[in-house]
């Protein structure tokens, strides 16, 4: 590869022919400000407008300043990153973008991990010279994101995130000028959209334009009520980020020390969502092979690929965008949803209480979630299986707010008995892990025979788009993954085509899958993140002593006393759902 | 917005002019220059079918129609007036004649007058300097316009 050698701030630097100067800089320990660009390595999440012109730089024989971040190093340029002009202009720049932004700080719920608030901060901006008029528009809640476009400061990373990440289309910058601003067609509300609720636009906002609905106190008021049982349950994800809230290590697993919190919080039942992902692999899986069998018998009735359904924003990315193809994802519902339809049934016949008087929360990586469970159709009589669904960051408030001192909290195990899994159920949060977890199940029961080696590295990593073929006892299973909704698109579109030869297709909306989820603490636009978490989820499956999920007693349990077997009567009324036709078409 | 129902067989003319434009997203200005001469204007539905048929996000659409003031979401009057805004014009004094139409038609630029009899817009020179400063309603050029003239012009299409 060509390279090309340049001076930055009067140090020599060899890099690649296309490096930008924000990249050479960055290799030589030179961190240029920036504001509205970001970059996530592994994924084609790049986002460079040049707009903000925070990260403008002086090079020697060029008239104006350069922005870092869209200017290529070229042989013998002279760069200087802090000359008296460049951090001239830079506040300039910082002052102009702040004197339309309101200023409140003190009560924004991105306070603290704020882009725009610590460049201020870093710049040392302490006052605006520029007075005037500041842009108002109208705001946008859904139940699962809420937009503040006053604190848009047009970076256009949530553009970026949704058109070109997840190709989902519902934002565009509008209107020129002082009036330009993102919205939706016609700024509508989000939820008159086809928006999937996935939440990436909210991980990379800088400032709190983009946030989430927050649920905290209507839970604290639950638990508060005497008359409320109120049980909870955490998402495999959750446990490898939670800590970062508090300081923590990425990748540190804190499943004990959040199940000790979530009990000091004063939830009566502390339960796990894995023991659901367990539940929904026998379903899912038992589906699977159902399907694979009458296929390869030669039934024509019978679509394959199966595909996975347990992303909710997956669920609507494929109910608004490919519509026809509705009757091929599983029936089987999220693992959130199965937990809340077994607690409400099942656990609450078990402590003799009415559901309406169970009130069952989430926390999950995700904001598709806090859609999801207020479909209609997950709701019996006007109660919801899950009332609310909350954030990991959501969970690190109420922990803050209780004056919980979560790093020196002991261990603590969760309850039974929707409180144990295996670490089938873990990787759930991980991209591949659902089909690796469903393959761990569906390979004995179909071979009858148990599996020589449980890790299937093959289906692991972070690539956008995975395929690998596992023998089942001389059956070659043909298995595809997708992480981003892009991706998903892509093996959807070879599907629609008939180009298609997978038996079974894993898809996540979010990239890395759940711990890359729109409700996790945010990256920043550091993917070292999101690789530490998804280490953590496999290093918890490791050290599990079950691995596979028909193996958890629970599970066995539970289909011994209550449901019967796999896909039967009972499983169909409670752990599967149907998928509606959302697209919006002019028919001429 | 109000519901409108637009004519099938203009939808069918559009869905056909987007076919001649091979459905490619970047020929999306044309597609919707050629809407707006169809319907008149660029209402939701309109956009929507636009967005269908160019392969394209009905936000991006709407992002496209909101950037450039040539494209209108609200229907032109029966007869449309134009005050030029060019150097010329502005200079003999078009805003004074301008803000005498915003006052009698009680609208602003870019919106039309309750009867749909007027809509009010701006353009940049007509190509008649020499007659600054220049009014048009429909295809007539009004020249030498000064704001006491305004009444006079507006009672012509009033009868």
């Amino acid at each position: 590869m060509e390279v090309v050698k340049l001076t930055i701030d009067n140090k020599p630097v060899v890099v690649n022919k296309g490096t930008t100067l924000l990249d050479a800089a960055k290799s030589i320990g030179v961190n240029i400000p920036s504001l509205c660009y970001m970059k996530l390595e592994d994924t084609n999440f790049e986002n460079k407008p040049g707009g903000c012109r925070v990260c403008v730089v002086e090079v020697e024989g060029r008239r104006n300043l350069a922005p870092a971040c869209k200017t290529e190093c070229s042989e013998g340029m002279v760069v200087n990153t802090h000359t008296m002009r460049v951090i001239n202009a830079r506040r300039t720049v910082m002052e102009l973008i702040l004197s339309d932004h309101p200023f409140d700080c003190l009560i924004c719920a991105k306070s603290g991990n704020c882009e725009l608030q610590s460049l201020a901060q870093k710049l040392g901006i302490r006052e605006i010279p520029y007075k005037g008029e500041q842009s108002h528009y109208k705001g946008d809640e859904s139940p699962a994101i809420i937009r503040d476009m006053d604190k848009c400061i047009m970076c256009r990373r949530c553009e970026t995130a949704c058109n070109e990440v997840q190709t989902v289309g519902v934002l565009s910058a509008i209107n020129r000028g002082f009036n330009s601003v993102v919205a939706t067609a016609f700024e509508m509300d989000l939820d008159h959209s086809s928006c999937t609720f996935c939440g990436q636009c909210v991980a990379v906002c800088p400032t709190g334009a983009l946030t989430e609905r927050d649920h905290t106190w209507k839970v604290v008021d639950a638990i508060v009520d005497p008359k409320k049982t109120v049980v909870v349950q955490t998402a495999p994800a959750v446990r490898a980020a939670l800590g970062e809230e508090f300081g923590m290590e990425p990748g540190t697993l804190v499943t004990g020390k959040m199940a000790a919190a979530l009990r000091k919080l004063g939830f009566d039942f502390v339960f796990d969502t894995d023991f659901a992902a367990d539940l929904t692999i026998m379903e899912e899986g038992t589906e699977l092979l159902d399907r694979l069998n009458k296929y390869l018998s030669g039934d024509k009735s019978v679509k394959l690929p199966i595909l996975t359904s347990c992303c909710p924003a997956w669920v609507n990315f494929f109910e608004h965008q490919f519509p026809e193809m509705k009757e091929i994802p599983s029936s089987a519902k999220s693992p959130q949803q199965m937990f809340g339809a077994i607690a409400k049934s099942f656990f609450a016949d078990k402590l003799n209480i009415k559901r309406e008087d169970m009130v069952v929360v989430s926390v999950m990586p995700c904001l598709a979630k806090k859609f999801e469970s207020t479909r209609p159709e997950f709701s019996v009589n006007g109660d919801p299986d899950v009332n609310y669904s909350i954030s990991t960051r959501e969970l690190a408030a109420m922990i803050r707010n209780a004056n919980i001192d979560f790093a020196s909290l002991p261990d603590e195990d969760f309850d039974q008995p929707l409180g144990e899994s295996t670490g089938a159920g873990v990787i759930f949060g991980a991209t591949g892990g659902v089909i690796e977890a469903a393959v761990r199940t569906a390979y004995e029961i179909q071979t009858k025979k148990p599996l020589p080696k449980l890790d299937f590295t093959e289906l692991r990593g972070m690539e956008g788009i995975r395929s690998a073929t596992i023998d089942f006892d001389g059956l070659p299973i043909n298995i595809g993954i997708a992480h981003g909704l892009g991706n998903a698109r892509k093996l959807l579109e070879d599907v629609k085509s008939g180009k298609s030869n997978f038996h079974a297709i894993e898809i996540m909306a979010c990239p890395g899958g759940c711990i890359g989820g729109g409700g996790q603490p945010y990256h920043h636009g550091n993917m070292d993140i999101l690789k530490k978490r998804a280490a953590a989820i496999y290093r918890e499956d490791a050290e599990k002593p079950i691995r596979k999920s028909h193996e958890n007693p629970y599970i066995v349990k539970l289909y011994e006393e209550f449901l019967g077997k796999p896909c039967g009567h009972l499983s169909h009324e409670l752990l599967h759902t149907h998928y509606f036709d959302k697209q919006k078409k002019i028919e001429i | 917005m109000a519901n409108i129902k637009l004519p099938d067989n203009k939808k069918k003319e559009l869905k056909e002019v987007c076919a001649k434009l091979n459905n490619d997203p970047g020929e999306l200005i044309n597609a919707l220059h050629a809407a707006q001469g169809l319907f008149g204007y660029l209402p939701a539905e309109v956009q929507e079918l636009v967005a269908q048929e160019m392969n394209v996000s009905v936000a991006h659409v709407y992002g496209v129609v909101t950037f450039y003031s040539f494209f209108s979401m609200t229907p032109k009057g029966e007869h449309p007036i134009s005050i030029c805004m060019g150097t010329a014009c502005y200079v003999r004094g078009a805003e004074k004649v301008l803000d005498e139409f915003k006052k009698l038609l009680n609208v602003k630029v870019g919106e039309t007058t309750p009867d749909g009899k007027f809509s009010l817009s701006c353009l940049r020179c007509v190509g008649a300097c020499g007659l600054a400063p220049v009014v048009t309603v429909g295809d007539k050029v009004f020249g030498r316009v000064a704001p006491e003239d305004v009444k006079t012009i507006l009672e012509e299409y009033n009868n």
